[in-house]
């Protein structure tokens, strides 16, 4: 039942252009950096003369795009995430849903998994084309992974932020402005906190577990931190949707 | 286990303290369709709201087929079908793929869900739109889409709000005849503004007004309380009342301006043929002789406005 609300999130995405635009502005982004970080890597290389300033070229490239890409999905989530709830709440749509027999924690998981499993075409892109530099170079494939799988972590925990905003109104940009300021200070909460590392609010920070990740470092208490970040806002979203059917 | 396919024991919602619908109580069964009457904001789409699961009633409980909405909402969900008073159409998608949504969402099997969507289809008249998106479909085809939806899964109970809203008198007819061909192996609950549908469809009628339940009996109740035992007669040369009541059957005369008059008769009698007679004899010019029908319109004012004044008799 989760997968039939899922596929229905999908179709609706895919059956307007905003996911095409997306898709497409983003695949474009990433392999500009892509090719500047090839183009790069050759001019910082052949001016590192002792092997100790020399990085692998899949750290070099990877770097580069992993790192632009975990910032521009804070600007993407929002604009695809915004839709989920406050659309259906505004056209009407969700007794649709609500008559149907299927719970509100399927409607919430399915929605949340559609719109991730929309973004992980991005993920996969990336990692595919990272790989194409296996033909002309021996290239490091765990640090792809470790990367994808932080990029698709924060997608998750991006995405579950921005359905629970989407969940909170019926104005769709209302919802992707809150989605993108929340998620902006919780990219940004260990810079606030720089002097003082150790801060608690410090490593709330997205940012700051996500960087074990880009280091090719598979981390299980980040893993635990994206999972609980992801199962706090569906939480919250259930209860909003829950208070709809109470409260009227 | 008795055979009634929705039980509303007690309804009651309240709305910050003031109650939309208060303690509404009825039973349905297999093969019955429902008119639900009432005047705007009386609690109809409140209640429908309620028996579909997508408002938790502040006191009562709602049975689909003996299981409790509140309980197992998946269970009881599964045999009802919903349209609301808004259609919960996504504009984004064709007619094919919406109503295939439609029968997933609603557990069909997958190997069914093409000839159901196609049974659907036909059934509301949408066979020619499969590919249309329904954001370009006139209204009256949003609408059967939105009933096609409902029915797509061949639930127990169809629950219609106000089905024939923005329909031609065409489609109107079309719609009608669905509803009563739903309404003869399932059970069906439709609400509605336009009284003479209800006479048409319905074979059970419940008036609601103010979130109380007014009246709730079988059409022909309402239907007698209309037609009643009334002639309406024209005379070109009208007689005195009191010559009318001597006709046997006739219990009461009354002159009406323009040479018309109205007469009560007895329950058991038919005075027609011997007041024809009897204007022939006399020579009044008989023009017109017809039953006299109050309008359900003036039914429905009556018992909306009768209940009204029994409260205020109560409060005072």
């Amino acid at each position: 039942m989760i997968i039939n609300v899922a596929r229905k999130e999908l179709k609706s995405m895919f059956a307007s252009p905003m996911g095409w635009v997306i898709l497409s502005l983003l695949m474009f982004a990433f392999g500009t950096y892509y090719l500047n970080g090839v183009n790069d890597y050759f001019a910082v290389m052949s001016g590192a003369m002792r092997p100790a300033e020399r990085t692998g070229v899949t750290q070099f490239v990877g770097q580069n795009v992993y790192g632009f890409a975990s910032f521009m999905v804070l600007f993407a989530v929002p604009l695809l995430s915004m839709r989920l709830i406050s659309e259906e709440r505004r056209s009407q749509t969700l007794p649709f849903l609500f008559s149907a027999p299927i719970s509100l924690t399927e409607i919430v998981v399915g929605k949340f998994l559609g719109l991730v499993t929309f973004l992980s075409i991005l993920v996969v892109f990336i990692g595919v084309m990272l790989t194409t530099l296996n033909i002309w170079a021996d290239i490091d494939f765990g640090y792809i992974v470790a990367n994808s799988v932080g990029l698709l972590l924060m997608i998750a925990s991006f995405s579950a932020l921005g359905l629970y905003f989407s969940s909170m109104t019926q104005q769709p940009v209302i919802a992707a402005i809150l989605t993108f300021i929340a998620l902006f200070a919780l990219m940004f909460l260990d810079r606030f906190f720089a002097g003082d590392p150790s801060n608690i609010l410090a490593s709330l920070s997205l940012t700051r577990h996500f960087q074990s990740f880009s280091g090719g470092l598979i981390d299980t208490a980040d893993i635990t931190y994206f999972c609980l970040f992801v199962a706090t806002f569906l939480t919250l979203t259930v209860r909003r949707l829950d208070a709809d059917r109470l409260r009227g | 286990m008795n055979n009634f396919t929705v039980e509303a024991f007690e309804l009651t919602r309240l709305y910050g303290g003031r109650e939309a619908v208060s303690n509404v109580s009825f039973n349905l069964s297999k093969g019955q369709v429902l008119g639900f009457l009432g005047p705007n904001g009386a609690g109809k789409s409140t209640t429908m709201k309620m028996l579909t699961g997508n408002l938790a009633p502040s006191n009562g409980s709602v049975k689909i087929c003996g299981i409790d909405m509140m309980e197992n909402p998946k269970e009881a969900k599964a045999l009802i079908g919903y349209l609301p008073e808004m259609r919960p159409l996504y504009k984004e998608l064709t007619v094919d793929e919406y109503l295939t949504i439609a029968a997933r969402l609603h557990r069909v099997s997958a190997g069914s869900i093409k000839k159901s969507v196609e049974v659907a289809k036909e059934r509301c008249g949408l066979s020619h739109m499969s590919k249309r998106l329904i954001e370009n479909l006139s209204n009256g085809y949003q609408q059967r889409v939105g009933i096609a939806q409902a029915i797509i899964h061949n639930p127990m109970v169809v629950i219609l709000d106000e089905p024939t809203v923005g329909l031609d008198p065409i489609q109107i007819r079309d719609i009608r005849a669905l509803i009563r061909e739903v309404g003869a192996e399932r059970s069906v609950i439709i609400s509605t503004h336009i009284l003479p549908e209800v006479e048409m469809v319905c074979d059970h009628v419940q008036i609601i007004d103010k979130g109380k339940l007014v009246f709730n009996g079988s059409i022909d109740v309402l239907k007698k309380q209309r037609i009643g035992n009334k002639l309406l007669i024209a005379f070109g040369n009208p007689p005195v009342v009191d010559e009318l009541l001597k006709i046997s059957g006739v219990v009461e005369a009354e002159a009406l301006p323009g040479n018309f008059m109205r007469i009560r008769f007895a329950d058991d009698s038919a005075p027609a043929a011997a007041i024809v007679q009897a204007a022939v004899n006399n020579g009044w010019g008989l023009t017109q002789i017809a039953p006299d029908q109050t309008s359900l319109e003036d039914v429905f004012v009556q018992l909306t406005y009768q209940e009204q004044v029994v409260s205020e008799q109560v409060a005072a």
